[in-house]
C-alpha cells in the first residue's frame, strides 16, 4: 500500500494526506489489524502523517435465477426473494484502492 | 486538497505474480492445486497416500509451506517424486512469488501435476492466488464442523473440500450431515469427498477428482507439445 502511496506522491508530484480503501467482508483483512500496521509503518517516515480510510463492503450475492441482489446475512446464500439456492458473490472479496487524497507542493 | 480515483487491487504485485504463474500452468499442461487447512487436519497425510498411489513415471511434482522445518519435504520425498520444501520463516501462508521461486529449478514443462501444500492455517492463504487451477480445503472430524461458518473467507473459495479422518466418526461428535450443510452455506459449488487417510477409505473418490481436474489440463498440454514437436520435426 505504502509503495502505491510513494508511486502516486510521485506521479502527481504531490503530498498524500490520506489513502482510502475497501475491504470486503470475506477478504481476510481485519481492518483494525491493517490500521495497526499502517500507522506503524507510516510513524517518523516522510509519508507521515497519512491517513486511512476503510470502506467496509458486507458479502452481497446475486440471485442466478431472478438477479435480486441481497446481503448476506448468518451465512444464509438463499435468495430471499424466489428461494433459488443458485446464488453467486457479488462483492465481499475485495482487497482495492479507492482514492488518494493529495496536496499539491 | 484533491481526491484521486484508485482502482486497482492492494494484492496487486501477488495478483500479477499469479496470473504470471496461472499462464506458464496453462502453456505447459500443468494442473496445480493448492491445499489449505488448519494445522494437523491431515494434508501432508493426504499427499503421502496420493503419492504412494501413484505409478512412478507420473509427472508429479510437490511443494510444501512450513514455517519451520523441512519436516514434510523429508516425509513426501520418500515417495521418489520431485519435492521442495518452502520455508516461509515466519510467514503463516504462502504468496506466489514464493511459488514462483521455489519452481526456478525445476523444468516447468515437466509438470503434470504441482501440488502445493500451503501452511497450516484457515485464514491468511485465503487472500493469495497461486495461481492454482483449483484450491482444496481440507477439514477433519476432529475440528469442529461449524469450521465452514468460522472461517468463511476459506471455505468460499474452495473448488473442493476432503472431509478427513471419517475412521474416527465413532469416536467424535463432528456431525457429517451439519458439515455438508455448512459447507453447502458458504459455498455450494463446492465438491465434498469423505476420506481416511489412514484406513484408506474414500481415497479413490480423491484421486478420480484429481484425475478428472488434470485430465482436462494434460489435453491442452498434450496439443502444446504436439505443436512443440511438429516445429521441432521441421527445424530438423
Amino acid at each position: 500500500m505504502l509503495e502505491a502511496v510513494r508511486a502516486e506522491s510521485a506521479r502527481h508530484n504531490a503530498h498524500v494526506l490520506a489513502v482510502g480503501v475497501k475491504i470486503g467482508e470475506l477478504s481476510g483483512v481485519e481492518s483494525e489489524s491493517l490500521r495497526f500496521c499502517f500507522e506503524a509503518l507510516v510513524q517518523d517516515t516522510d509519508l507521515a502523517p497519512l491517513a486511512l480510510e476503510i470502506e467496509r463492503l458486507p458479502w452481497r450475492n446475486r440471485c442466478r435465477q431472478c438477479a435480486q441482489e441481497f446481503a448476506v446475512e448468518e451465512y444464509r446464500t438463499e435468495c430471499p426473494q424466489c428461494g433459488s439456492a443458485e446464488t453467486e458473490m457479488a462483492s465481499g472479496r475485495e482487497l482495492e484502492f479507492a482514492y488518494m487524497e493529495i496536496e499539491e507542493t | 486538497m484533491t481526491r484521486v480515483p484508485l482502482e486497482r487491487k492492494v494484492l496487486n504485485e501477488n495478483d500479477r505474480l499469479a496470473a504470471e504463474l496461472r499462464q506458464g500452468f496453462l502453456r505447459h499442461g500443468t494442473c496445480c492445486l493448492n491445499l489449505i487447512s488448519s494445522p494437523g487436519s491431515g494434508k501432508t497425510m493426504l499427499l503421502e497416500r496420493t503419492l504412494a498411489s501413484f505409478e512412478p513415471g507420473r509427472r508429479v511434482a510437490v511443494l510444501t509451506g512450513d514455517i519451520q522445518t523441512d519436516n514434510d519435504a523429508q516425509r513426501l520425498a520418500r515417495y521418489g517424486f520431485p519435492v521442495r520444501q518452502i520455508t516461509t520463516g515466519g510467514a503463516c501462508h504462502l504468496d506466489a512469488r514464493m511459488v514462483t521461486n521455489a519452481l526456478a529449478e525445476w523444468q516447468p514443462d515437466s509438470i503434470d501435476l504441482l501440488l502445493i501444500e500451503n501452511v497450516g492455517n484457515l485464514v491468511c492463504p485465503s487472500s493469495y492466488d497461486l495461481g492454482e487451477e483449483a484450491r482444496v480445503v481440507l477439514l477433519s472430524v476432529t475440528e469442529g464442523e461449524d469450521k465452514p461458518l468460522k472461517y468463511p473467507a476459506t471455505f468460499h473459495r474452495a473448488d473442493l473440500v476432503v472431509l478427513n479422518k471419517v475412521d474416527l466418526l465413532p469416536y467424535v461428535p463432528f456431525r457429517m450431515d451439519l458439515a455438508r450443510e455448512y459447507i453447502r452455506r458458504v459455498q455450494p459449488d463446492a465438491e465434498i469427498v469423505e476420506v481416511s487417510c489412514t484406513t484408506g477409505e474414500g481415497l479413490d473418490g480423491w484421486l478420480q477428482w484429481i484425475d478428472g481436474r488434470s485430465r482436462r489440463k494434460s489435453e491442452v498440454g498434450s496439443q502444446k507439445s504436439e505443436v512443440r514437436s511438429q516445429k521441432s520435426e521441421a527445424g530438423s
